[in-house]
């Protein structure tokens, strides 16, 4: 009985290290998923990013349809990457919001027009303030608004083109 | 054999390359100036300190071995302002807290709560201080018998 306790030290550090190798084995996940899914979203009313499109604001989200909102920057890499699968979206008749983040109007209209206008609405988040209502963590992301105002879905990073029929699928299951 | 000293470039290789140098980094910088309050101080001094501690316990979303006080992260600089701002508006600092965890997970605060999950690590000094009293009464005994 004493002897199995004197390995006892041992098999935990043999455990330890199994940890340390396992979880370097299988990388790091730094995505932080929102907690707000499924929950409603939170009040917010953001002026218009640009002259040519609307602000945005909660009972825009909440017209018993449910919507596509991209979380984007003009400053943002990827979001370039993704503005092809996010007009591919709005070809299959997903309507898309827009919150540009810390960005200026001059920088968004130039970037709608390199880019491509999958926008509706596009309400202007200087101070990040509707990202931390929306417990996201970065740009780009994509969320599904259903018609009632509630976060059905949260995608991190940009929509690669594999990736636009699962949108859609998430899109007609918020209906 | 000739031995390769190093990786060779083909013209439009080093093109790439010079591109990859000009990437940007995994946080862009926007061309927006830092909010107010990200790195300058509450007027009232005993908010700022409450505001500060809690920026000490709060962690960067996109840095993420970082507090949001010691991260030059653009939204590191917005979550200071807004903690800033809400203690400013005489929320507690609790309750800035509770709002954040509300949103982000238990995972933003390096104050883990004890819950199902975090029990083990607030049960483990007590556990092994136990396991080493046990151990070392053993000894005790066997030395005086």
């Amino acid at each position: 009985m004493n002897r199995l306790v004197l390995w006892l030290p041992l098999g935990l550090f043999l455990l330890f290290v199994a940890m340390v190798i396992l979880g370097l084995r299988h990388g790091e996940d730094r995505n932080i998923p929102s907690q707000m899914i499924g929950k409603a979203m939170p009040d917010f009313a953001l002026q218009p990013a640009v002259p040519s499109h609307a602000g945005l604001a909660l009972a825009d989200l909440r017209t018993g349809r449910p919507r596509l909102v991209n979380v984007f920057a003009s400053w943002c890499l990827p979001c370039k990457a993704e503005a092809p699968q996010l007009m591919a979206l709005k070809r299959r008749g997903i309507p898309i919001d827009g919150i540009a983040i810390r960005d200026r109007g001059e920088d968004v209209a130039a970037f709608l027009a390199q880019w491509g206008d999958p926008f509706d609405r596009i309400g202007s988040d200087p101070q990040s303030r509707v990202q931390f209502d929306l417990g996201s963590s970065g740009v780009p992301e994509s969320y599904v608004i259903d018609g009632k105002g509630v976060i059905r879905l949260q995608h991190i990073g940009d929509i690669r083109p594999e990736e636009v029929d699962d949108i859609v699928k998430a899109y007609e299951a918020a209906r | 054999m000739r031995r390769r000293t190093g990786p060779r470039l083909a013209p439009g290789n080093s093109l790439l390359l010079v591109f990859a140098f000009l990437a940007t980094p995994a946080f862009a910088q926007s061309s927006l100036p830092p909010a107010r309050y990200a790195y300058t101080q509450l007027e009232d001094s005993k908010q700022e300190a409450k505001a500060k501690a809690l920026m000490e316990t709060l962690r960067c979303l996109v840095c993420q071995g970082q507090s949001i006080a010691d991260s030059d992260a653009e939204i590191a600089g917005d979550m200071r302002a807004f903690v800033r701002e809400s203690i400013k508006q005489g929320q507690s600092p609790e309750r800035v807290r509770a709002w954040l965890i509300e949103r982000y997970g238990a995972w933003v605060s390096y104050k883990p709560p004890v819950e199902p999950l975090t029990w083990p690590l607030w049960a483990a000094p007590v556990i092994l201080l136990l396991g080493g009293f046990w151990l070392a009464r053993g000894r005790f005994k066997r030395r005086r018998g």
